[in-house]
């Protein structure tokens, strides 16, 4: 294998590298949303508008259900639209398009038409914006056929996940962490792809499994380093897509430490978790030594007080707790 | 488009003055306080726009309701939302009307007939609606008002409650505030229309386009849709064309980004307060007996959030199920 030359970028602009990239090799490739036209606003379409012009970097009205159902119908006849929602949390109001017509269209019309369209979903709480602007909702997709649902947790992985997206035949959900994009990371120069639909072991390690999703992937890394302080070794786990989820791939190393924890910034009923745990205990219920513990956001809206907001979201502390629990 | 006439009392001309001065400095006040840190999360503020949240509360009853935006702190204001508790709130303090909860884009006063704050764009205008409907059911002759902007007005929500509004006659008054932006997308381009208010056609309602900078023309615009309204008559809409001074929210500037520096000194020039000190040929006796009260009243509303205590850790799991 020829070596491979990496640098470090932030997510953000791994992103923004990704749409760049795509965008030039492929000109059915377009990208629609509120304020995407104008470089400065945002630095995941810095220069979109500007390289390829406002017929492909499109500014939309505030019309959420019209711009999406406009890309479905955009997807069937040939393009391959990327939709930017700004915080997931306003995507809400495009559901139908989503759920009810581009992930169940291919099969619904016996295979007649593809929908390759990505919809690029920011989101995450951390910053005191409250109950509707700091959603975590990639659970409530899981549950939708025909949708793939990806949630990077680093500047490589986001780069090569979306321009996978982006080539992608069919709808793809793909959940940015607004706390992770200014996170440096190291990535391959050039044409970096990664699959859909593999998990990546991030840290290695013998005595527990910690499982995270988006970010808390990266609290499961800073927690696994908190831990080794204490002598305990954790794996760290990222399933990278939830829909494929790769089961295989999260129990190897489940059977090797027989411990884990899930975490992840949804919240805790119906959450990811919850599905990661029931496919664990069907796959590999012979090698938990305990029973699986989540760590996630609790069963409340996300309140704008700073203090009140870290007690209801997840935290590396959080999730050294759980583990030390399962430890014990 | 519409300007005032002169039917308008000098003294009543003076309360809307006063409730577009509370509003800007109570403004200018979150925007100090949001600099060194004591405000947290998303604030929008309206300065630039108080003509409009002024002239529309003052044609209401105390018991008609008002649903607002994320940028709502004027027309929480103007409807008799109570400042200590409101700049509470912003601040963080378990005193505030959301218990801290909500924060600025959330604000509400139910009990001042403010029916929240709704940072969902478009959200509010549905809800309007219901409560229109409640009072119909009723048989009350409360009237509701929602405030939107200019970029909610191509929402769908928008166009769904003026058709529910309009068909069932709800006793429902639109007001657009067309500040010519939503975030950095200009409404010449967003909106398919010059004047948001022709927009009413569709749904067969009154429409009528004012001067948002003026508060005299916004007022007897609303007086008349108001009265409309209670008379069982239906929806109407209002636009007041007007202009925010600052940029969207806290991360970009006043112009220069997507809004020309000749454009916004422009809009400066017809600064609805100034405006309004000239209808009243204010003396500047009379300007600094307004600002000395004011300052009083927002002295006193720092000093209650202030001195407010944080909220307890059990707030975070409260208010979830009645
Ligand atoms: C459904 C939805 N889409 C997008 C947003 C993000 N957003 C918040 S305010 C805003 C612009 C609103 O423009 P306008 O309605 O004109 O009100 P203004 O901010 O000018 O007062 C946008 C796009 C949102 N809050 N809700
Ligand atoms: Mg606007």
């Amino acid at each position: 294998m020829p070596e491979v030359k990496m640098r470090t970028i932030s997510y953000s602009t791994a992103i923004n590298e990704a749409l760049h990239e795509e965008m030039a090799r492929d000109e059915k490739v377009f990208l629609m949303g509120e304020d995407v036209a104008l470089s400065a606003i945002s630095p995941a379409t810095a220069g979109l508008g500007d390289r390829f012009g406002h017929e492909r970097v499109r500014n939309t009205p505030i019309s959420e259900l019209g711009f999406t159902g406009a890309a479905v119908g955009a997807a069937m006849a040939g393009y391959r639209p990327v939709l930017d929602m700004r915080r997931i949390d306003f995507m809400m109001l495009a559901i139908d398009p989503i759920a009810n017509q581009a992930a169940k269209l291919r099969y619904m019309l016996g295979g007649q038409v593809s929908i390759p369209l990505v919809i690029r979903a920011p989101e995450g709480g951390g910053s005191q914006n409250g109950p509707t602007h700091s959603q975590c909702l990639e659970a409530w997709f899981i549950q939708v056929p025909g949708l793939r649902v990806i949630v990077p947790s680093d500047p490589a992985d986001a780069k090569g996940l979306l321009k996978s997206a982006i080539r992608e035949d069919n709808p793809v959900l793909f959940v940015e962490y607004r706390a992770l994009y200014s996170l440096e990371g190291p990535v391959p120069e050039g044409d970096h792809t990664e699959p859909i639909g593999k998990a990546a072991v991030k840290r290695e390690g013998s005595d527990i499994t910690l499982i995270g999703i988006g970010s808390q992937a990266r609290s499961c890394l800073e927690a696994a380093e908190l831990l080794a302080g204490e002598g305990v070794d954790a794996e760290v786990v990222d399933p990278r897509t939830i829909n494929p989820l790769d089961v295989e791939g999260i129990a190897d190393s489940v059977r090797k430490t027989g411990r884990c924890i899930v975490a992840e910034e949804g919240h805790k009923s119906g959450g990811v978790g919850a599905e990661i745990a029931a496919s664990l205990q069907e796959a590999a219920f012979g090698a938990l030594k305990t029973p699986i513990n989540r760590v996630a956001a609790l069963d409340v809206p996300v309140p704008v007080h700073t203090k009140l907001e870290a007690i209801v979201l997840p935290s590396t502390e959080k999730i050294v707790a759980a583990a030390k629990k399962v430890l014990s | 488009m519409a300007r005032s006439t002169s039917r308008l009392s000098r003294k009543r001309l003076g309360e809307m003055y006063r409730t577009m001065l509370r509003i800007r400095r109570f403004e200018e006040t979150a925007d100090d306080l949001y600099m060194v840190g004591k405000v947290v999360g998303g604030v929008h503020v309206s300065i630039g726009q108080e003509a409009c949240s002024a002239g529309v509360c003052a044609a209401l009853r105390e018991d008609d309701a008002v649903l607002t935006t994320h940028r709502g702190h004027g027309h929480s204001i103007a409807k008799g939302t109570r400042l200590p508790e409101m700049l509470a709130e912003l601040m963080g303090k378990v005193t505030g009307l959301c218990r801290s909860k909500g924060g600025s884009m959330h604000i509400a006063d139910v009990s001042k007939g403010h029916y929240g704050a709704h940072s969902i764009v478009g959200a509010n205008m549905p809800m309007a609606a219901g409560i229109g409907l409640a009072y119909q059911l009723e048989g009350k002759d409360q009237v509701a008002v929602v405030f939107f902007g200019d970029g909610a007005s191509n929402n769908g929500a928008f166009h769904e409650a003026m058709n529910l509004c309009a068909i069932w006659k709800l006793p429902v008054v639109f007001f657009c505030e067309n500040n010519q932006y939503a975030v950095s997308v200009p409404a010449e381009y967003s909106t398919s229309v010059d004047d948001i208010s022709v927009r009413s056609k569709g749904y067969d309602a009154p429409g009528l386009t004012v001067d948002g900078m003026d508060v005299a023309a916004v007022y007897e615009a609303s007086r008349e849709a108001v009265a409309h309204a209670r008379r069982g008559l239906g929806p109407s809409l209002i636009e007041g064309k007007t202009y925010r001074f600052f940029g969207h929210s806290r991360g970009d500037p006043h112009y220069g980004m997507y809004r020309t520096k000749e454009e916004w000194e422009g809009w400066k020039g017809r600064d609805p307060l100034i405006v309004c000190e000239k209808m009243l040929k204010m003396t500047a006796k009379q300007k600094k007996a307004h600002a000395d009260a004011v300052e009083a009243e927002i002295k006193e509303a720092i000093e209650f959030a202030e001195s407010s205590p944080e909220p307890e850790e059990s707030v975070a799991l409260e208010d979830i199920f009645a």
